[in-house]
């Protein structure tokens, strides 16, 4: 547990340094906005339209290949840190686990799920 | 129990004894060393930050045929700190349309995720939290960098930014499957998730043992800081500065810290699974001189990734996804299975028998890859289509019908 202890004071630190930073710049710097410089800045143009736009479905569908593996890839580590004691048996186990997502990456592969067009 | 052998083991006994005299209790002293330790790491790490600064623009300039910073200080040593105090009296610029709270929260995800990871780097021996999940929980709180990059990319409103983000997150989720992937031989090898478990257990480098994860690790993790040759989310010849674009002063460097940050976090993670942490002579005796070991290792893989920086060219982005799932990961899956397969049969051959057979499948599986590779080049090349090659008409360009006709033919 006070590893965990450790490791909490550790994140919330590390959120307050770049919070700290950014303060003492937003005190230390001046301040004075005009509209033209609040503007969106894209090249000296005027921004046209909604910025908030539909993405590509492509991304869609990667994140959905990537979901699956993640997932699938946690399930290995258990495995893993057991390796050293596992009889043959359970690691043909784990072989057949690592081919069956092969195959689900060989299906989206054929299914054109990771062509970028 | 002296200075040496025992450095950090030495000062916290003193400063609890210290908070014990002044009637603290036991809990709340606990707290207090963590919190003095948690902040002398995160402050050694981000003020080598400004060191990894300078080091980085002089190799980089060195690259180029350029001196790098040489005019303030010896060397130009004090470069980075007259640029941090120049940078923290610029104005925070916040565009008028940006979602606010998303947009400042953004930087300081990103610097938070790769800070926390030292939470569980082993420094020395006996040093560093030793947490039986620090292998997932380096990837679990890695993704947050990427985060971070998203809510800026997001809360600009910013069309470039927007893209950059919808970039970030296609890379990001790419790269993390090799990653996952090749860092599952050493937690195998090891038999433990915990990161100093896995460097005691390294009494042969996990690189001899697994060369190719090794290699898997790198460029993936590369990929994940979006670094050149997959700096795809700040190109800035076709996006202009990506997420960050709209981005001034104080809280853009806050991104700036956070990348050079992140890619020596690769370093230093890719020392302690692969070249066998603070491993070292005399580190068992003299845990400072395993920090040591640590921190050369850590930065030769860190000097790896400015050497790609300063050599390559930036890939398009159909072929960052393809190298990503039509061959890191296929390639990762086939290692974990012969890994994993062959350290079955091999694990009575003792210490060193056991590592050059694994090096040994590796070697092959690294040919057999290249030969392949070979292969595909050569089709993929006599499937191409023929193009006009510059020199190719010495007077002038006939009109177009020609181009149409070779198109018809192949």
């Amino acid at each position: 547990m006070n590893s965990w202890l450790y490791i909490g004071i550790f994140v919330a630190l590390s959120l307050f340094f770049p919070a700290l930073l950014a303060v003492l710049g937003w005190f230390l710097g001046p301040r004075r906005p005009n509209p033209v410089k609040t503007d969106t800045y894209e090249c000296g143009l005027e921004t046209v339209g909604e910025t908030w736009v539909q993405f590509k479905i492509q991304y869609y569908l990667f994140a959905l290949v990537f979901l699956i593996f993640d997932v699938e890839l946690v399930f290995l580590y258990p495995w893993a840190v057991a390796y050293n004691s596992l009889p043959l048996y359970a690691v043909v186990e784990g072989v057949i686990f690592i081919i069956l997502l092969a195959a689900a990456l060989v299906y989206a592969w054929r299914k054109g799920a990771l062509t970028w067009s | 129990m002296g200075i040496l052998s025992q450095p950090i083991g030495v000062i916290a006994e003193w400063l609890r004894n210290l908070f014990l005299g002044w009637g603290l209790s036991e809990g709340l002293t606990t707290v207090l060393l963590y919190l003095i330790g948690a902040g002398v790491l995160a402050t050694l790490v981000q003020v080598w930050v400004i060191f990894l600064i300078w080091f980085e623009r002089k190799i980089i300039g060195r690259f180029q045929d350029r001196l790098g910073p040489n005019r303030v200080g010896p060397y130009g040593l004090l470069q980075p700190f007259a640029d941090l105090i120049k940078i923290i009296t610029k104005e925070v610029i916040i565009p008028r349309d940006a979602d606010k709270a998303v947009y400042l929260l953004g930087p300081i995800i990103m610097d938070a995720g790769v800070l926390a990871i030292w939470a569980v780097i082993p420094l020395m021996p006996m040093v560093g939290m030793d947490v039986n999940v620090a292998a997932l929980y380096t990837i679990a709180v890695g993704a947050f960098a990427t985060l971070g990059i998203l809510m800026a990319g997001w809360a600009s409103n910013n069309k470039f930014a927007l893209l950059s983000a919808f970039r970030t997150v296609a890379q990001m989720i790419s790269y993390e499957v090799p990653t996952v992937l090749a860092l599952l031989i050493p937690v195998m090898l090891a038999g433990t998730m915990s990161l100093q478990g896995i460097v005691e257990a390294q009494h042969v480098w996990y690189i001899v043992f697994a060369p190719l994860a090794f290699v898997i690790y790198f460029i993936a993790s590369v990929a994940e800081v979006g670094r050149t040759p997959f700096d795809l989310l700040e190109a800035e010849s076709e996006i202009v500065a990506g997420f960050h674009i709209e981005y001034s002063g104080m809280v853009f460097a806050i991104f700036y810290v956070g990348d050079f940050l992140h890619a020596f976090t690769i370093g230093a993670l890719g020392a302690v699974l692969f070249l066998g942490g603070w491993r070292g002579p005399g580190a068992e005796t003299f845990p400072l001189l395993g920090l040591l070991y640590l921190w050369i290792k850590a930065f030769l893989v860190y000097f790896l990734v400015v050497w790609a920086r300063g050599s390559l060219p930036r890939v398009r982005i159909d072929q960052m996804m393809d190298f990503s799932w039509k061959f890191l990961t296929p390639l990762a899956l086939i290692l974990l299975v012969v890994a994993a397969v062959l350290d079955h049969f091999v694990m009575g051959f003792g210490m060193w028998g056991r590592a050059l057979s694994h090096f040994a499948a590796n070697v092959v599986i690294a040919v057999l890859t290249l030969r392949y590779l070979d292969h595909y080049d050569k089709v993929r090349e006599s499937k191409r289509r023929m193009v006009a090659q510059p020199g190719q008409y010495p007077v002038a360009r006939p009109p177009v019908p020609v181009e149409t006709s070779t198109e018809a033919a192949s």
